[in-house]
């Protein structure tokens, strides 16, 4: 189980969303950047779909009840694990055979050779917490790694120094029931469990048929410096033949008002050819909506199934993550 | 701040928008009016790029909507993970699949949608919808038609209706065919509150809310068939096509 202390800023469960439900004016839904949530559950042994959390701007804290494998990924942040165990406690032992026995299990490996001992780790001097409550920092917890976290033990999420969404996987998946398939939280539906608030449990699946954990670390991906990539259409044609050069002309910058359902742009007006109202049509994730005032908006994952307003360019999937990762204030470029 | 916000709260604080299309971001022309563009008939059909695995197929009507969706769900082509009709497109998404052969595929379906005579989509029978009808706005509504309330019962009851398509909200489906007479606009200020079950007309559609949500439709009565039930499969009792009549029925 994980206990929610504090969820941050907004945080949901997301898995992969609930595809083939757009006829029945269901959002996909699922993680914002699905590459990150697939890596973290990688990275603990999970299948690529299972459901982990979406954290918005960090600031997370979450308590384990039970032990378990755990790895964050998307927007970098300071990962702190403040484990049972500090002076005045002695109820750490059952925790440090079990993760003694997980380390066995997995064989020898350079990440955990390097940092050595578990048991010797926890028990390194200075790492008390003033006022922990019998909790001491372990200082094997990181981004972009699979780590332990025995039961009772904290994990505290910072803020992102760039990017937006921070993923954590747990071992075995976050187990709340899936509605049509899919545990994701839709922001704009209301379909799947209420957004994370301070208090509320999130069960854990069972690691018993996993497989083991094969991954000791990933790269985080490199900061794109390209242009985000577009496919035309399908409605270019509603616009003056160089709205798509003004599109890729200047960078747009992301407004304040944009979420799950979508990023809002601000910058070169894109001006229509045609005047007159869409039928609605069905939409997808990545589709530059473009409504009446010419500033686009990027849908992502929560974006409603059908929409009016003609849609001037699809950003290429390969970089949807990046644009789930623009923060407010943050600036995209794009090419056709 | 993106924060709980603006985003997380459906519902809350109408960031969900009604169907009127106050918010840009979530509706935006859900009208469905008579448009520039579409295929008409003849000819090859026009088939856009969606993004690198879409695409999206101009019918040029409802009609040949609904037999390109009953067509494409009966015999589904490999890797299609999403087929969502509209008043004249057909979007099919296709992650991975080979567009190309997608492409002439679809091509090939809609000369069958589109052939004269080619007949209604498919709908085994109709769905009746029980309706009580002591909506809040019955009222108003014969006063803006010039009918009386039980003429307005007469006529929402006296046609069958097409299910469209379905938006704004998980289950809610336009259904088109509406009387005429029945067009109202739809309230000037949206009700922050619609119960599930409400059966409600604005412009040339009507529909039954399919859970609570905000709402500027005019509330002609209420429906105890539920409509939307995730547990169900489908979940949706009105899906595209499907074939709708209303009966008055005494609460």
């Amino acid at each position: 189980m994980i206990e929610v202390i504090a969820p941050g800023p907004y945080a949901t469960v997301q898995d992969l969303g609930r595809p083939g439900y757009g006829h029945l004016g269901v959002p996909r839904s699922g993680a914002a950047d699905a590459p990150s949530l697939r890596l973290a559950n990688r990275l603990v042994g999970n299948p690529q779909e299972a459901a982990g959390i979406e954290l918005t701007f960090g600031g997370a804290r979450l308590r384990l009840s039970a032990g378990a494998w755990v790895a964050l990924t998307g927007a970098s942040c300071p990962v702190e694990l403040l484990v049972p165990g500090g002076p005045g406690t002695s109820g750490a032992e059952a925790g440090d055979q079990e993760i003694d026995a997980r380390h066995e299990r997995r064989g020898a490996d350079g990440r955990e050779a390097d940092t050595g001992d578990a048991r010797g780790l926890r028990r390194e001097p200075g790492a008390e917490i003033p006022g922990g409550r019998g909790l001491r920092r372990d200082l094997r917890a990181g981004m972009y790694a699979p780590f332990w976290v025995p039961a009772g033990g904290l994990v505290r999420v910072g803020t992102p120094a760039t990017g937006l969404r921070t993923y954590l996987a747990v071992r075995g998946g976050v187990d709340v029931p899936p509605v049509l398939g899919s545990r994701s939280t839709d922001s704009l539906s209301g379909l799947g469990p209420a957004p994370l608030s301070p208090g509320a449990t999130l069960p854990v699946g069972p690691a018993r048929e996993l497989a083991p954990i094969t991954v000791d670390a990933a790269p985080p991906p490199p900061a794109a410096r390209t242009p985000v990539r577009l496919l035309a259409g399908p409605r270019d044609d509603w616009f003056v033949p160089d709205a798509p050069a003004a599109l890729c002309a200047r960078p747009y910058e992301v407004s304040q008002d944009s979420n799950r359902v979508g990023v809002r742009l601000r910058g070169a007006v894109l001006k229509r050819a045609v005047d007159g109202e869409l039928p609605s049509e069905g939409m997808v994730a990545g589709a530059l909506q473009v409504p009446p005032d010419g500033q686009p908006i990027v849908f992502l994952a929560d974006h409603p199934p059908t929409g009016g307003y003609p849609v001037i360019a699809v950003v290429a999937p390969a970089d949807l993550a990046r644009i789930a990762q623009l923060r407010p204030g943050d600036t995209v470029r794009f090419r056709l | 701040m993106i924060g709980p916000d603006t985003a997380g709260t459906p519902g809350g604080a109408g960031r969900r928008g009604t169907p009127d299309g106050a918010d840009a971001m979530t509706v935006g022309g859900a009208d469905g009016r008579d448009t520039p563009g579409g295929a008409g008939s003849g000819g090859e059909a026009v088939i856009r790029r969606a993004g690198e695995h879409g695409l999206l197929v101009e019918t040029g009507a409802l009609e040949a909507s609904h037999r390109l969706d009953a067509l494409l769900r009966a015999d589904r082509p490999d890797g299609v993970v999403e087929i969502v009709p509209g008043p004249a497109t057909v979007l099919v998404v296709a992650p991975g699949a080979d567009l190309p052969r997608l492409r002439s595929r679809l091509s090939l379906l809609m000369r069958t949608a589109a052939a004269p005579g080619a007949g209604a989509a498919a709908a085994d029978g109709v769905v009746t919808v029980p309706v009580v009808y002591d909506g809040a706005d019955l009222g108003e509504v014969a006063a803006l038609t010039g009918l009386s309330p039980r003429e307005v019962v007469e006529r929402h009851t006296g046609r069958e209706l097409v299910v469209g398509w379905l938006g704004f909200a998980p289950g809610f489906a336009y259904l088109t065919g509406l009387d005429p007479v029945l067009h109202v606009p739809r309230l000037a200020t949206p009700r922050t509150s619609v119960p599930a079950g409400a059966v409600a007309i604005a412009g040339p559609y009507s529909a039954v809310y399919p859970a609570a949500s905000p709402g500027g439709w005019r509330l002609l009565g209420r429906s105890p068939m539920p409509v939307w039930d995730v547990a169900a499969d489908p979940p949706a009792v009105l899906t595209p096509g499907t074939r709708v009549r209303f009966e008055a029925v005494t609460g």
